[in-house]
């Protein structure tokens, strides 16, 4: 038997041992070196040759990836690691770190149960840093830290053992401070990470080493001799005593939890169904022996095998051949294969159970976020995936040959289904689609995937998406139907800060309020006692109050009234734009007393109109997306970069020097940062690193509001100004 | 001047002589047929009957636009409706507009399935509650208010006339088996014993004003299956029968004899 059907046979095995697994993700900032990592964690456990790990960058499976040196897509791989007597199965999800790619992040989170995040001992904590960390706790998923890098505080920064644990010790300690602030309540002092117990380590993924204090106490290695080691060029001679995988995998085994022990707080935080209930004892206990209950966190398509969902087994076990429910989208499908991760390769098994990370081939229509059921024992979905970050940049895409139309079509669908970060706007009349991405790369690689699949497209030029809102008051206004029959009275104001930052982080979730229980939460972000129980709808960060009292027929158009304030808000009256950060309360209503002369027809019109007249009388306001840019330079290159950021109407936030390093905070609107890559490069003669964080929508200067709105307006065919109140209201 | 005037119920032959004569003399003929509908007769023959082409609006042309107005200020301008013109629709607001515009205005009067539907089904017209429409279910909007109209009525021992939605502009039509297929399923939802249920008795009424109208009485589950033939339709359901009411409906509508042993 070969090597590797061994460690397949192996694979099968412990699979069925749910606390022999361990399911990981690798997370961190860009560039802090995680897939290098993966891949020698890989070599450590005999997947791929250990000359090839680190240059291969084995985990980054597209071509793109490969070509541009970064992790786009989430990867997965399945791995047995030997911890003391026993063997473990590690699977394993590599995760990319651009802020552009978040959405994947977000969804591996669901599958995995701890995570090792990766830190540049040399740029230490990173925005993107805080981001994943925040993104793992939030899904109740432990961290473990493993610093990286350090060879380069050795050979390039020279620290002496004692500034080299001091630097240690204060990555930690920001570490710790974000786990405190963002870890479950009860699990605050349990997931601290700690050098004395061994949750944290640090090395060198390059050069394949990595230690911690335990292993020092153990093997005698102080930092002395790992300085001096280093200096000698003698890291191989580390990577012997003290392998990366071996150190690393061990503290995944001994620090993460197996799906056994985490399932049990987990399960009630993902899933609001009935913990009490067969489904929810089977998935608390990860048996395999219960309903079948799947998470599908990725979809991507394959030449042969068609779409290909990968997803987390909570409960029961899925068989290949049988058929499954896909209990969002309501439809029966049957699985022609299951099987687990092996490097790139898919291995077929006849059944996954409870506990392991999935791929499905046959769920068909299954999309990132769907929950697998059997048809004999439907569960209650789980809870939807978050995505913190939301589409800023957009562009039309176009088929280079008219024969290509319906196959675009087709591809973009399937482009949108493998990454649900992005969103598509398909008009079959003009055969001009937008695609809307996270940034600039985002979308190049997108399109880049497009034509992969076949289509030969042209793009237009990155567009920036801003958003509609007021800065005043208004109110009531009346918008009446076309019959002139039914009336409603409207008021509009920003809504409460506090309530849209809890919107913003997904603290508070949008959909139709249902029941009472929501006023607690809205109270607590700063809503009156009144308003608060009175919320109807919440969409687009912002909200719907019913504030009047004893209307009758007023809960019969209820829905037509939502869906009037949801469609008004997806298109503004300003420039057909997103609405957003609104409280808009019906503070009275007149309607007809037949059914007939109060239906869609009539009420639809009148809310909008109702909503587009009170905006319009509220100093209506364009609202533009803003990335904050991190740049670090050497100090002789600092007033070049910051130049760069100030022509593009940015603002330097802060400024950290660091020896002869400098990091400049700014923020810098989204549209004026389109070709900022070529141009801080040329800046700072290449010698610079550079990264961007979503910052959410600022007001756009007084000068342009009216210059902007012209040219949105111009550009989707609309006449060049805004209609004004009166347009709704008369 | 504007004209609003009525057709009438079904063919060109139940325009008034007033209203034939009107739509001869005026300048401009508008039509509105989202409301109401003549379905015994096309439109180009009334377009040959009154010797003028008519302009056939949408409902925001009517409602959103009313073109028709503005040109009342200098020409003679009427504007049709199935019907009477002041009823079932909801155009009194027309004449709200004309007295603001200063434009003077005359209402001719068409006969009406308000006071039809009653008097051709037996029932006294004295005894009838509110009027309630069945709109079309549709996923946003299945309101239970006809069922509680019709409740409240009976409640009162008042009878109801059901109208049935009309969607001209997809030529819907909803028959009486829809409408009564949509009274049961509200009652299936209910979250109490609804008083109107498959024994109830109903009236269902087809093309009244034509000579080929069908009046029909029985159980809702009877009529719930029966076929009715062309629009347009309606139902009636009655409260407590007068002993005349019961005859009638035995003789003429085919209704089960027990009931007379309820009056």
């Amino acid at each position: 038997m070969s090597r590797r059907s061994k460690m397949i046979e192996k694979i099968k095995e412990l699979m069925y041992q749910p606390d022999s697994i361990r399911n990981i993700g690798i997370c961190a900032h860009i560039d802090h070196g995680k897939t290098t990592l993966s891949d020698n964690l890989l070599a450590g456990a005999g997947m791929i040759s250990e000359e090839l790990a680190g240059d291969q960058r084995f985990l980054d499976f597209d071509e793109q990836e490969q070509a541009r040196g970064i992790t786009i897509d989430a990867a997965n791989v399945s791995m047995v690691h030997k911890f003391k007597d026993d063997e473990f199965l590690i699977n394993l999800i590599d995760t990319p770190g651009h802020v552009d790619f978040g959405g994947d992040v977000t969804r591996a989170m669901r599958a995995v149960d701890g995570a090792v995040v990766v830190v540049c001992a040399v740029e230490g904590i990173m925005p993107q840093t805080e981001t994943v960390l925040r993104q793992a706790l939030k899904e109740n998923v432990k961290p473990v830290l493993f610093i990286n890098k350090v060879d380069r505080l050795i050979n390039e920064l020279k620290l002496e053992p004692e500034e080299l644990q001091n630097r240690f010790l204060k990555i930690i300690a920001e570490a710790n401070k974000l786990i405190k602030n963002m870890a479950p309540e009860d699990k605050k002092d349990e997931w601290k990470a700690d050098v004395a117990d061994g949750s944290v380590a640090f090395g060198s993924a390059y050069h394949n080493w990595a230690i911690n204090v335990p292993i020092m106490q153990e093997t005698g290695i102080n930092f002395k001799d790992i300085i001096d080691l280093c200096n000698a060029e003698k890291q191989k001679e580390l990577a012997q005593k003290v392998p990366l995988s071996d150190v690393l995998l061990s503290m995944v085994v001994e620090h993460l939890p197996s799906p056994k022990v985490s399932q049990e707080y987990r399960v009630p935080n993902i899933w609001d169904g009935d913990i009490n209930s067969p489904a929810g004892e089977t998935m608390i206990n990860t048996s395999p022996d219960g309903p079948l209950a799947v998470m599908v966190t990725n979809v991507s398509v394959d030449k042969h095998a068609g779409e290909i969902a990968t997803g987390r087994v909570y409960g029961g076990q899925i068989e290949k051949g049988t058929e499954v429910y896909l209990v969002g989208s309501h439809s029966k499908s049957r699985v022609q294969q299951v099987g687990v991760y092996f490097g790139p390769e898919r291995v077929n098994t006849d059944s996954v159970p409870a506990g392991n990370i999935v791929y499905v081939a046959g769920a068909k229509g299954a999309i990132a976020g769907e929950t697998i059921s059997s048809p004999e024992d439907k569960i209650k979905e789980f809870e939807g995936l978050e995505h913190i970050s939301e589409p800023v940049v957009t562009v039309a895409v176009e088929a280079k040959n008219t024969k290509d139309l319906p196959k675009l079509i087709e591809v973009l669908r399937q482009v949108a289904k493998e990454d649900p970060t992005i969103k598509i706007d398909i008009n079959e009349e003009t055969g001009e689609h937008l695609v809307s991405g996270m940034g600039e790369l985002h979308l190049e690689v997108i399109s880049y995937r497009i034509n992969d699949k076949g289509v030969e497209i042209q793009t237009s030029e990155p567009i920036v998406v801003y958003r509609e809102t007021v800065a005043g008051k208004a109110g009531p206004v009346e918008g009446k139907s076309p019959n002139k029959h039914n009336r409603f009275y409207i008021e509009v104001e920003p809504i409460e800060p506090e309530l849209f930052e809890a919107l913003q982080n997904g603290e508070i979730k949008e959909g139709r309020v249902k029941g009472k229980e929501s006023a607690q939460k809205f109270m607590d972000k700063g809503m009156n006692k009144e308003e608060a129980r009175r919320v109807w709808d919440v969409y687009n960060r912002s909200v719907f109050l019913n504030m009047t009292r004893g209307i009758q027929y007023l809960d019969e158009v209820k829905e037509l009234l939502l869906e009037g304030f949801e469609s008004a808000l997806d298109e503004g009256p300003l420039a057909n734009e997103i609405v957003f950060g609104l409280k808009f309360k019906l503070v009275d209503a007149k309607l007809h007393e037949d059914a007939i002369h109060r239906g869609p027809a009539q009420v639809l019109p009148s809310i909008r109109k109702a909503i587009f007249g009170s905006i319009m009388m509220a100093q209506p306001t364009l609202l533009e997306p803003i990335q904050k840019v991190f740049i670090n330079v050497p100090q002789d290159y600092m007033g070049s970069s910051t130049r760069e950021v100030q022509n593009r109407r940015g603002q330097i936030v802060n400024m950290e020097q660091d020896n002869d390093m400098v990091t400049i905070e700014s923020k810098v609107p989204v549209a004026e940062m389109f070709g900022f890559a070529g141009d801080i490069r040329s800046a700072a003669e290449g010698r610079c690193l550079w990264s961007t964080e979503m910052a959410g929508f600022e007001r756009l200067p007084n000068e342009l509001q009216k210059q902007i709105i012209r040219e949105i307006r111009q550009r989707k065919g609309l006449s060049d100004e805004p209609y004004g109140p009166d347009h709704y209201l008369g | 001047m504007f004209y609003l005037v009525g057709l009438g119920l079904f063919d060109i032959k139940d325009i008034s002589l007033k209203g034939l004569e009107c739509l001869k003399d005026v300048d401009f003929v508008y039509a509105e047929f989202f409301t109401s509908r003549l379905f015994g007769s096309n439109f180009e023959s009334i377009e040959k009957l009154i010797g003028k082409k008519i302009k056939v609006l949408s409902r925001s042309e009517v409602e959103e636009e009313a073109e028709f107005l503005e040109k009342s200020k200098s020409k003679d301008v009427a504007l049709i409706t199935g019907g009477d013109p002041l009823i079932a629709t909801t155009h009194s607001d027309f004449i709200v507009e004309c007295s603001k515009r200063n434009i003077s205005y005359e209402v001719i009067h068409g006969s009406s399935i308000l006071s039809s539907g009653p008097a051709i089904s037996g029932l006294q017209g004295y005894k009838f509650g509110k009027v309630t429409t069945i709109p079309f279910p549709a996923d946003n909007y299945r309101p239970k208010s006809p069922y509680l109209a019709i409740e409240e009525n009976l409640k009162m021992n008042l009878h109801t006339l059901v109208l049935l939605d009309i969607q001209a502009d997809k030529e819907r039509y909803m028959t009486v088996n829809e409408g009564l297929k949509y009274l049961i399923d509200i009652k299936n939802d209910l979250d109490y014993e609804g008083l109107i249920t498959e024994n109830t008795l109903a009236i269902g009424i087809a093309r009244v004003g034509s000579s080929n109208v069908l009046v029909k009485a029985s159980t809702i589950s009877n009529l719930i299956s029966k076929d009715f033939g062309s629009p347009l339709h309606s139902i009636i359901i009655p409260s407590k029968l007068h002993i005349v009411e019961a005859e009638y409906l035995v003789e003429i509508a085919g209704a089960p004899e027990e009931i007379l042993k309820d009056v």
